[in-house]
């Protein structure tokens, strides 16, 4: 950009996706305001303190090599598997399902970071794997153990929202690999005949109920169905421009549920309108537009699928919450990426931006030493 | 796909499958913003009303219930300002948890505890369950702050129904309760669920509901998804009901209540110059002020063990042989068939009919008319009925008002039983004896009235009118007076007899010289009657209570120029003299004299424990020590309907002549007669109505 009055190190950084970004993030800063009665806090002024701090670690992250990406892959995907399977030991002896670990200084959620780092291993895995594998088992079979192994020790605790954010990555990473595409026709089917099975014997009852609601929000106005029906008459009564900052009475009287964290987007709806849900619609194309471009032009291919895939987390997140909020989707409990309050989700979707960034920062070097 | 697969092919695929990925996500974006725009815009309408519903409430404001008034223009049921907590089921998340969490801060006992629990299970919906009333701001405040985390909490102000003397008007006023699921489905009006809102239950407050009712105000407020009011934004005011003025005068209804003391008793007092009723009691009652928060269990056990029968209105559906209190109606017949008054019938100590002999009290020598009444004399009466026959009495008992149901807003008044041949014939198929005739002559036998009736005769002689019993002001012919209400069809003279014979039997030689009332110039007349309640072969007068002879007394004063009458029945009161006279007598001086009648009943009450209240509460806390939270639940409005309106059982056992041996001497009152009727002591106790047993009342009318 020209930014010719910075100096170098501010001159470096991707203001591309740093303006935009910044600005959803004060926006949702506002939206967290209102919803707070018109305070700072508890939630405002904390979200703007956790983008920075994790804008900080991004930029870090963006200066770490590719080499040494590509040695951490695997033991840091072994560490969050053993951390996965702690939470669930000290769950069981804690007596309740448990999805945190309480570090003393802070408590550290391991299958939200399993989310980018599927990415990491499976780029890592098939960065190599031989090409000429591409197409056999070998493709295959070792990447599903590696998305299944989380998923499973995820899905007990059980948070399916989590578990499917990090089998959707991987899949994702999976199919950009290269790898047949009959193996996905193939695979679709077979999740269609998993899927009813998997509803009957593995969701829980809290979880089925989500599902069934989701089919026929109207028929459960008090009981579950509320949740959806609630978030659409938020987004519904705001019409084109939204009641204004602070007038949103679906949020103001407690009607909408958690409009802080996964309702966030009704309750900047109810406020800003249409027009405020384009604006969060234009950022985040800008922000995946950005990513895939980085992706296309990325040196070589652990670059490619790294950064393909870290974009693909922070759309699923996005997609899957906005698709809830207007009752396109079940109600699966995940935040909508810079605009809910909450430090994990923050957390996340920063260290899937600032490897984005690292990806570019390698492209960058590498068309420098190779022009 | 290609067999050697090189990082160029496979970069070639990332690129292709990179741009199905971002159409892919493009198509979802499209996707999210069209669904956006779809609510917000063309659903606008819809969503738009949906939050505004979501936002305001619509709650209405119960009426102020209009007040019951006695002749006087003093409350007999009021209002008063009251802060209330209700729960509403609907809303509420945990309903055990929230309760015990409440008790503290209401400081409610164990026992009020279960009470409401008993309350939350049967309710459903938004039909609201009352947790306290009549707190002080102390303990509403403490409520109203913790709402937000007590969702389903609804602490409100309003106003609760009074009743000023409690159980002194129960069973003529009834209660007052929140409306029952079966109440909503009949009447599907929104205002039955609101909390704080009562109709009424039983008696006037029953019959008068739609008058007393009123219309409710309506408030609309801004309230949060948990029900909480953030501010009102609009209100209207209700319109209270309308009052209902009675003939009844308050300060008797209550003195004549608490006179009756610890005795099961109905007392009815009738205005003589318009036939208003002036007191309607039946003791011990049920305190309505209790009944209206909602019936708890320990204060229903209470009410169930009472052989006293709290839960029946004695005055219009206990059923009692008259006994000998129909004599001077007796005397009107006598007369109107042609017996001279001043003929004299010799009592020997009986009297002897075909090879029976029938036993009289004393043998009371020479008696004529006046003096039969005077002395009570059995042998007088039955020498006189063999006479004219039997059929002659009936139809005048009905005249003046024995066997009749009146036009008066009170639900389950019973009619009772005038026995004639046709009623015997239809009833038992059997042909009419003598021996029947001389058993009604005296009150006995199949003959069953109530205590209204026996003080519509009363007022009816006193007057020598046909005076119509009248419990409203605007029913109640005030201006007619005496040439409203048609004459009886008798001459002065021939209602001079029974008038003086009662006269003698208060102030002369009789039967109640005990309870002779002398005010000034003005004197009372009555007449005294005892009836048997078993088949005994002797009076029971010292044996079980419940095996006792009911006590009975009529009465009017002045005797000159009688303005009030008055029937008493004291249940297992042995002689009517004994119990019911100095009962009427303290009344009728409350009457003339209110402050020595006070001043004498508040002596009494020092020997009873109190009023009926003080003696109610204390019970309370006896039982509640007793029992705790062992006591079984309350039925419901159901049950608590059945033990107020028993069904009258109806014993199909053959009739056995009342007298069974021939010419032994001994009189009627040793035959058992199987009655007709239930005694009021019989009365179901719900839920099990079936269990009521006929209870055998050969009847001795004597004295």
């Amino acid at each position: 950009m020209a930014t010719g009055l910075l100096p170098q190190p501010l001159r470096e950084l991707p203001w591309r996706v740093l303006l935009p970004l910044t600005a959803l993030v004060l926006f949702g800063s506002a939206v967290l305001y209102s919803a707070a009665g018109q305070h700072l806090f508890p939630w405002a002024a904390m979200h703007i303190v956790h983008y920075v701090v994790f804008l900080v670690a991004a930029i870090l992250l963006s200066r770490v090599p590719r080499e040494r990406f590509k040695h951490l892959a695997y033991p840091l995907y072994g560490v969050l598997v053993v951390l996965l399977v702690l939470v669930e030991a000290v769950g069981r002896i804690g007596g309740g399902s448990q999805r945190w670990l309480n570090l003393g200084f802070m408590t550290l959620q391991p299958s939200e970071l399993m989310k980018p780092v599927i990415v990491l291993v499976l780029a890592r895995f098939y960065d190599s794997l031989p090409p000429a594998l591409s197409s056999s088992w070998r493709a295959l079979i070792p990447a599903v153990g590696l998305m299944a192994l989380p998923a499973a020790l995820v899905i007990v605790q059980p948070d399916l929202g989590t578990a499917l954010a990090i089998c959707f990555g991987a899949v994702v990473v999976i199919f950009l690999a290269g790898v047949p595409v009959w193996w996905f026709i193939g695979g679709g089917l077979a999740a269609s005949i998993v899927a009813p099975l998997a509803y009957f014997f593995v969701l829980h009852d809290y979880q089925r109920k989500r599902v069934t609601v989701f089919m026929d929000p109207e028929a459960d106005m008090l009981g579950s169905g509320y949740h959806i029906m609630q978030s659409k008459i938020a987004i519904g009564s705001g019409g084109m421009f939204g009641k204004g900052l602070g007038n949103g009475t679906q949020s103001h009287l407690q009607y909408l549920p958690e409009s802080h964290t996964d309702f966030v987007f009704a309750t900047m709806a109810e406020e800003w309108g249409l027009l405020g849900g384009l604006f969060v619609l234009v950022v985040f194309f800008l922000i995946f537009r950005w990513g895939l471009a980085i992706a296309s032009r990325a040196p070589d291919r652990f670059s490619q699928l790294l950064s393909a895939g870290m974009v693909t987390t922070i759309f699923f997140y996005m997609a899957i919450n906005l698709m809830m909020v207007m009752g396109l989707a079940p109600v699966v409990g995940i935040p909508l990426p810079f605009m809910s309050h909450g430090g994990s989700s923050m957390m996340t979707n920063m260290l899937c931006i600032g490897t984005i960034m690292a990806v570019d920062r390698w492209s960058q070097r590498g068309r420098v030493t190779s022009g | 796909m290609a067999k050697h697969i090189t990082s160029g092919t496979l970069h070639n695929s990332f690129d292709r499958r990179s741009v199905v990925l971002g159409s892919l996500q493009g198509g979802i974006g499209l996707l999210l913003a069209t669904r956006m725009g779809y609510i917000a815009l063309a659903q606008n309408a819809h969503y738009t009303l949906m939050a505004e519903s979501n936002r305001v409430s619509l709650s209405l404001i119960p009426p102020r219930r209009g007040w019951i008034l006695d002749r006087m223009g003093q409350p007999i049921a009021s209002n008063r300002a009251d802060f209330r907590v209700d729960l509403i089921p609907e809303r509420v998340i945990e309903a055990d948890r929230t309760v015990d969490e409440l008790a503290p801060l209401l400081g409610l006992t164990a026992i009020q505890v279960q009470d409401i629990k008993d309350k939350l299970d049967e309710a459903h919906g938004f039909q609201p369950v009352e947790v306290a009333s009549h707190l002080d701001v102390e303990k509403f405040a403490a409520v109203s702050v913790r709402t937000p985390d007590l969702p389903g909490v609804q602490p409100e102000r309003g106003f609760a129904r009074l009743y000023p003397t409690g159980p002194s008007v129960g069973h003529l006023v009834g209660y007052v309760g929140p409306a029952s699921a079966k109440d909503y489905a009949r009447e599907k009006n929104p205002l039955l669920i609101t909390p704080g809102f009562k109709i009424g239950k039983d008696g006037l407050e029953k019959h008068f509901d739609a008058t007393l009712r009123g219309i409710p105000g309506a408030r609309r407020s801004e309230v949060t998804a948990s029900g909480r009011i953030v501010r009102d934004l609009e209100t209207r005011e209700d319109i209270p009901g309308e009052p209902i003025h009675l003939t009844i005068d308050g300060g008797l209804q209550d003195y004549a209540a608490r006179r009756i003391g610890l005795e099961s008793a109905a007392i009815v007092v009738i205005d003589c110059l318009t036939g208003g009723i002036m007191a309607l009691v039946s003791m011990p009652s049920f305190d309505p002020n209790t009944f209206a928060d909602g019936i708890g269990r320990i204060e229903w056990k209470m009410l169930q063990e009472d052989d006293h029968v709290p839960l029946l209105n004695k005055a219009t559906r206990g059923l009692y042989p008259p006994g000998s209190t129909m004599k001077p109606m007796a005397t009107l017949a006598l007369q109107l068939h042609g017996v001279p008054p001043e003929e004299k019938v010799n009592c020997p100590g009986g009297y002897r009919l075909g090879r029976r002999f029938f036993r009289c009290d004393a043998r009371h020598g020479l008696v004529d008319m006046r003096s039969a009444i005077e002395h009570s004399c059995n042998t007088y009466f039955w020498t006189m009925a063999n006479r004219v026959g039997y059929d002659a009495i009936a139809p005048i008992a009905r005249q003046l008002g024995l066997g009749q149901v009146f036009d008066l807003p009170i639900s389950g008044q019973r009619a009772g039983i005038i026995p004639d041949a046709a009623w015997k014939e239809l009833r038992f198929h059997q042909p009419w004896s003598s021996a029947d005739s001389l058993n009604a002559a005296i009150g006995q036998g199949y003959v069953a009235v109530s205590p209204l009736q026996l003080a519509v005769m009363t007022s009816r002689i006193a007057s020598g009118r046909e005076l119509t019993p009248a419990l409203l002001q605007g029913q109640m012919h005030e201006g007619q007076a005496h040439a409203g209400a048609a004459p009886l069809a008798f001459t002065p003279e021939q209602l001079a007899v029974p008038r003086d014979g009662m006269f003698r039997v208060v102030n002369g030689s009789g039967t109640a010289r005990g309870s002779q009332l002398v005010i000034g110039n003005i004197r009372m007349a009555g007449k005294t009657g005892t009836a048997q309640v078993k088949a005994l072969t002797t009076r029971n007068a010292l044996g079980a209570w419940k095996g006792r002879d009911h006590a009975l007394f009529v009465c009017f004063a002045p005797t000159d120029a009688p303005r009030y009458a008055m029937s008493v029945v004291v249940e297992h009161g042995t002689f009517g003299a004994h119990a019911a006279a100095p009962i009427a007598k303290d009344v009728m001086t409350y009457l003339f004299d209110p402050a020595s009648a006070w001043k004498r009943l508040l002596d009494l009450e020092k020997q009873w424990g109190g009023t009926p209240s003080q003696r109610m509460a204390a019970k309370f806390q006896a039982f509640a020590a007793q029992y705790g939270t062992a006591a079984p639940k309350v039925g419901g409005d159901q049950s608590v309907a059945a033990a107020m309106n028993p069904t009258p059982v109806e014993t199909s056992a053959p009739n056995q002549d009342v007298i069974t041996t021939d010419d032994a001497p001994h009189g009627p009152d040793e035959a058992a007669s199987p009655a007709a009727m239930p005694s009021p002591e019989a009365a179901p106790p719900p839920p099990s109505p079936s269990t009521a047993q006929p209870m055998v009342s050969a009847v001795k009318g004597a004295q």
